[in-house]
């Protein structure tokens, strides 16, 4: 077993590792940290994939923006009366007894199928110079449209955020 | 299927590996989606089923087309985690400051 594939094992398991304290942790703040192990992980998964410009933004978007806002969210929304932030779960047999079938199926169907991969893999090139290519080409305008959503999702959450002056 | 076999597959980590860490993945977060009473915990529960989406994306852009649709797909999909992010947090501090509490299954009406 080479280094890389030990390194690799090492970013698995703190992804998952992460992501089920993530789940089953009754302190919301401590989940929030979670997450952001779980999100570094993610990214750590997309270099090994090659794909750098992603693990990059995932980085900036996801640790940067999303995490920062989620714990703003919990800041926020949580009676400072008591010191600890917890939170309860319900329903959690029914649930694991779903979610482990609905694992359990996607597993065994990633298991047995004979997936097309290619006997070559593809020549490791920068990956930002092809995805900008793309970005002003085939996916010309799914790119606009997403400049759009962003633009009118983050006035109207400005908007609804906002408190009513009603005096 | 012999321990050969096993340890083989697991010395050189390919494209089930990753599909197998995002079905991990995508289940936790529908666990969490399933059973968190705080709606932000619930949000963090939808981040976790995307960026395992994105490792899907990804990862049959890699092993199986070879070509680079899989990364800008993710792309759009971390577009809308972002965009879906701020406008969930929006509402949710609004109904925090209606309600007074943020779980999920105590906000049953849509007006007071």
């Amino acid at each position: 077993m080479d280094l890389a594939t030990v390194i690799f094992y090492v970013f698995v398991l703190i992804t998952l590792g992460s992501a089920a304290v993530v789940v089953v942790s009754r302190n919301i703040v401590r989940a929030a940290f979670a997450l952001l192990f779980t999100l570094f992980g993610v990214a750590a998964m997309y270099a090994f994939l090659m794909a750098d410009f992603l693990a990059v933004t995932q980085l900036l978007v996801y640790v940067g923006g999303i995490l920062v806002l989620l714990i703003f969210g919990v800041m926020l929304t949580n009676r400072q009366i008591s010191v600890d932030i917890k939170t309860g779960t319900v329903q959690t047999w029914l649930a694991a007894l779903i979610v482990a079938a609905l694992g359990g199926t996607l597993a065994g169907i990633v298991w047995s199928t004979q997936w097309n991969i290619l006997s070559q893999p593809p020549a490791e090139t920068a990956g930002a110079p092809k995805i900008g290519e793309m970005f002003l080409g085939s996916y010309l305008l799914p790119f606009e449209i997403a400049s759009a959503v962003l633009l009118v999702a983050l006035i109207g959450a400005a908007l609804i955020a906002r408190r009513e002056r009603t005096s | 299927m012999n321990m050969d076999d096993i340890l083989t597959w697991l010395e050189h980590p390919g494209l089930t590996h990753f599909l197998l860490l995002s079905v991990l993945l995508f289940s936790m977060g529908l666990y969490a989606i399933l059973t968190r009473k705080n709606a932000i915990m619930v949000l963090m529960g939808i981040e976790l089923m995307l960026n395992a989406s994105g490792i899907n994306f990804i990862a049959f852009g890699r092993y199986s087309t070879g070509t680079f649709d899989g990364q800008v797909i993710t792309v759009f999909v971390i577009i809308l985690a972002a965009a879906e992010a701020a406008i969930a947090l929006a509402i949710v501090l609004n109904i925090y400051q209606t309600f007074n509490t943020v779980n999920v299954d105590e906000i049953n009406k849509l007006k007071d």
